[in-house]
């Protein structure tokens, strides 16, 4: 499968280590539909290839948007691309958060660090299709204030009279006078109805493991809540055996999984 | 030569001295043949014309972490086992080349790398072989994507069984149920019969090209007695095998053994070093490179075998998921007696018993398996006991 060539159309940078590209594609080969929480493969000559999320709105069939985070080898030559420069594609890949099969009842987006790269298709889409749930909650939690993404959004999210937002930071440097804690502190503050709330979760694994415990406090049902997982990838077609958990190709099957279903493996060391 | 249209499943016999037959007619259907031969002193696949190279009269002493080629007696063509090669370095090869990228006006360009693959015939494919390229193909061919490389690799081979009429000493393919006769997944299954002055093989047709070939090579109907001197050579190897492993609820029992000492235990004398993923014959992992040409201009993207033995194999940013060796020997034996059962419905060993022959470290998995088997008997026969 070979990657398609698309244009930077923008690079906007999030915080001092992330930034977003917009990409253009060359030509009609290169797709920019997905589903939210669907993963492309981006590859730069000489640099390789890696996983990353789409973060961009699946209504709008213009531009692919992708958060990146400049901890590798090939995320950092990534970051150094300009409007105009090329950068290859292969995807979309993986499955998708259940934002559709949530219509009818509460939804609750809880997302950790750069967890809210994945989750923000599906909150576009939730809020574009606003009247078809119930309750809407986006719960946000960052290291500090200086790490938030999409801040504009955020603050522009919390202006809706029909969605709740909720930030806290881990530590609160640098002027900031919100909400200060884990993510797992606004949990008991979510206007959701447990008996009827599908809950999103995409955070480093040890927050969404605490995530998971708050809500069964709140007593949302494990097989309501959906997590991303992240794992080495080489192939993004169950080929290269990087991204095995336990019987699980987190590729192909997932990186969306229904937590129960990956809990048992979620919780063994080392695997 | 008899002039009976020969049909899959049909049974001949052709002598030793008509062998080269079968090298000269594949050759002329535009096969490059490819067989066993002996190199460094060890038998591994190369390409071959003549069927002297194959290697006659000798036969391997296999054992845990040893590996020795002896004459043999008589002047069999096929009279050993598996050696460190196995056909995946044809199927699934150790480097090949996805994309290439050159540099243009306004950026860059990829183009497909993946070539035409040769049309090989392999020759002294064994039973547990035979599995593995199965086993590979599930992996490749059959789930919701297909790898195109393999896929066009695979579509262009001919196979030439070799059912084992002697075991090995690491072998274990009669635990498993894979071998030692080959019974599905190839064109022509031979095997070799050496009694006095007879020398001849017993020829199975397994399909349209094989009894294709088989018509152009000189032959005679197998008679029962020539039929049932071969089956008996098989049927004995069963009872040699040098190492046995118990199946049986195995996949339940190592799910149920993730904390298990052993690992520990393991992770002591394993070295890492990866060995036994590069011989194992359904190992499929990857990993992917890029090679920039000296001037910049242009790039290839290659993918490797890789092993989940490194360090790095799982790395994602901020560190490596399975650090300690206990965890990745455990991952690469999980695999193969359970995970594997669960992604594709079948073992990802076969009982070839490379792994053990080439560990360095003399670890034997059929070892490590019977100790959890042993010590979690042990531990139901004392709660039995209690009850």
């Amino acid at each position: 499968m070979l990657p398609h060539l698309f244009r930077v159309h923008q690079v906007h940078r999030e915080t001092v280590d992330t930034f977003t590209l917009q990409l253009d594609p060359v030509d009609e080969r290169g797709a920019v539909s997905f589903v939210p929480g669907q993963f492309n493969m981006l590859y730069l000559p000489g640099a390789g290839e890696v996983p990353i999320s789409v973060s961009g709105d699946p209504a709008q069939a213009k531009h692919l948007t992708h958060t990146i985070r400049s901890v590798g080898a090939v995320t950092k030559v990534m970051d150094k691309l300009k409007r105009g420069d090329l950068l290859a594609v292969r995807g979309p890949f993986g499955t998708h958060w259940p934002v559709e099969e949530a219509e009818g009842n509460d939804i609750v987006i809880i997302a950790g660090g750069l967890g809210l790269a994945p989750l923000r298709p599906a909150f576009y889409q939730v809020l574009s299709d606003r009247e078809k749930y119930n309750k809407v909650v986006l719960l946000y939690g960052a290291r500090t204030p200086q790490d938030l993404l999409y801040r504009h959004e955020l603050e522009r999210w919390r202006g809706l009279l029909d969605v709740q937002v909720e930030v806290t930071v881990d530590s609160p440097v640098g002027g900031w006078h919100g909400d200060v804690g884990v993510i797992t502190t606004l949990i008991p503050r979510g206007h959701f109805d447990p008996a009827r709330t599908v809950a999103l979760v995409c955070g480093p694994e040890i927050m969404m493991r605490y995530t998971v415990m708050e809500l069964e406090k709140r007593e949302v049902s494990q097989n309501k809540i959906f997590v991303s997982i992240e794992r080495n990838m080489k192939c993004a077609t169950g080929f290269c055996g990087h991204c095995q958990l336990g019987p699980i190709f987190i590729c192909k099957d997932g990186p969306i999984f229904r937590f129960d279903l990956v809990k048992d493996w979620l919780g063994k060391r080392d695997i | 030569m008899v002039n009976l249209l020969l049909e899959n499943g049909d049974l001949v016999v052709i002598e030793q001295s008509d062998f080269q037959q079968l090298l000269d007619v594949l050759a002329e259907r535009t096969y490059q043949v490819v067989g066993p031969t002996i190199r460094d002193s060890a038998i591994i696949y190369d390409e071959m014309t003549s069927y002297t190279k194959l290697p006659i009269g000798w036969t391997d002493v296999q054992g845990k972490g040893t590996y020795r080629l002896k004459r043999r007696e008589d002047d069999a063509l096929f009279g050993y086992t598996v050696g460190p090669h196995s056909w995946k370095k044809y199927l699934h090869p150790p480097v090949s080349y996805l994309w290439r990228t050159n540099t243009t006006a306004d950026g860059f360009q990829v183009t497909t790398a993946i070539e035409e693959p040769p049309k090989l015939a392999f020759i002294g494919v064994r039973a547990c072989e035979l599995q593995a390229i199965a086993a590979q193909d599930q992996v490749f061919l059959q789930g919701r994507f297909v790898d195109a490389d393999y896929k066009a690799r695979r579509e262009n081979i001919f196979v030439v069984a070799v059912n084992c009429v002697q075991a090995g000493g690491t072998c274990f393919c009669a635990s498993l149920k894979t071998g030692p006769k080959a019974t599905s997944g190839f064109d022509l299954a031979l095997t070799e019969v050496l009694t006095g002055t007879n020398h001849y093989f017993l020829v199975e047709i397994g399909s349209s090209a094989g009894a294709d070939v088989m018509q152009a090579v000189t032959h005679q109907p197998a008679s029962p007695a020539q039929i049932e001197a071969a089956e008996a050579l098989v049927e004995a190897t069963t009872q040699q095998m040098g190492r046995t492993l118990e199946p049986l609820d195995l996949k339940e029992l190592l799910y149920n053994s993730y904390e298990h000492p052993q690992w520990d235990e393991l992770g002591e004398r394993c070295l890492g070093c990866g060995s036994c993923t590069m011989v194992c014959p359904t190992c499929f992992c990857t990993t992917t490179h890029d090679t920039i040409d000296v001037t910049g201009e242009t790039t290839a993207h290659s993918k490797k075998w890789d092993s989940c033995f490194t360090m790095t194999f799982s790395y994602i940013h901020g560190g490596n998921v399975r650090t300690p060796l206990r965890s990745r020997y455990r991952q690469w034996l999980m695999h193969k007696f359970a995970t594997w059962l669960d992604q594709f419905g079948r073992s990802g060993c076969v009982g070839c018993g490379r792994c053990i022959t080439w560990c360095p470290a003399y670890i034997d998995i059929t070892e490590e398996i019977r100790a959890i088997q042993e010590s979690t008997n042990k531990q139901e026969e004392k709660i039995g006991g209690k009850l």
